[in-house]
């Protein structure tokens, strides 16, 4: 039996929490077109103010850290506790690297005095994007747990379900981002 | 070749298409090779055809009960859909 669906009827409450989660992104994606039409040119003005190779580097960062979670799912599969340890700590390490882009990113914008006040286009930026970033955190917390975890105990037992949970939850927090970046910083 | 190395084998194509699909959006979007609607447009099209790999081949999506595969599915072309008339909307 395939992963995904064991996981699907042993927990469904993660696919439900994660629909609902994105869900609620999606009322934010049309909250932010909303403002975009109220002012476009604004919009436009501000976003080119963003450095798109941040947000590029970000979901290449995001992406990969996502592969190696699915090849950690695959290896718990196989009870092979050393890949699974190896493939998370990857994970972690490389989704590291989005904390940094994104830190260095919100330090840059504050330091030449942008904040979320400075008009609605930044105001989203922010809100979307911290909003996002809490979602990262979780994921990030999730991962290094599965990860101690492993070391610990089977996981091929009953952590074979949480692995299968936490790599959902984070391939969510990967596609969220993978609709904000072009939302936020390529619409010209 | 066993299952798993299959499957791994599998995952690694989509991250590389990803990282491509990935790279491309932003050649479009930055380059000047083609004019900045059709630009944007793609970019934002080609989010859905990488949402739809992260949810199929990363979170296993087709193994899951229909009405949750319809679901995702529904939410992608949604918030493509939003986005890109919002954008076309604004244009005018």
């Amino acid at each position: 039996m395939s992963s995904a669906l064991v996981t699907v009827r042993r927990a469904p409450s993660i696919l439900t929490f994660i629909i609902a989660d994105m869900v609620i992104f999606g009322v934010f994606f049309g909250l932010f077109t909303a403002g975009r039409l109220q002012n476009p040119e604004l919009f436009e003005r501000s976003a080119a103010v963003l450095d798109p190779r941040l947000g590029l580097l970000n979901t290449v960062i995001l992406v990969t850290s996502g592969w190696q979670v699915v090849l950690a799912v695959h290896a718990a599969g196989d009870a092979d506790r050393r890949a699974v340890r190896r493939h998370l700590a990857l994970a972690v390490l490389l989704g590291a690297g989005f904390a940094v882009t994104k830190l260095y990113e919100y330090h840059d914008k504050v330091s030449h005095g942008i904040t979320m006040l400075s008009n609605d286009f930044f105001m989203f930026y922010f809100v979307l994007t911290s909003a996002h970033f809490l979602h990262y955190l979780v994921g990030m917390a999730v991962l290094v747990f599965l990860w101690a975890r492993a070391g610990m105990e089977p996981v091929d037992g009953p952590l074979n379900g949480l692995i299968e949970s936490g790599g959902l939850y984070w391939h969510m927090v990967d596609l969220l981002w993978i609709v904000l970046f072009p939302m936020l910083y390529l619409q010209r | 070749m066993s299952r798993r190395s299959w499957a791994i084998g599998r995952a690694t194509v989509a991250w590389a298409v990803l990282v491509l699909a990935t790279s491309l959006t932003y050649w479009l979007a930055e380059g000047h090779a083609i004019a900045a609607p059709l630009a944007t447009t793609a970019a934002l099209l080609i989010a859905g055809v990488k949402v739809r790999i992260v949810l199929l081949e990363f979170m296993e999506l087709r193994a899951a009960p229909l009405p949750w595969r319809v679901a995702f599915e529904i939410w992608v072309v949604a918030s493509v859909l939003l986005i890109l008339i919002g954008y076309g909307l604004s244009r005018h």
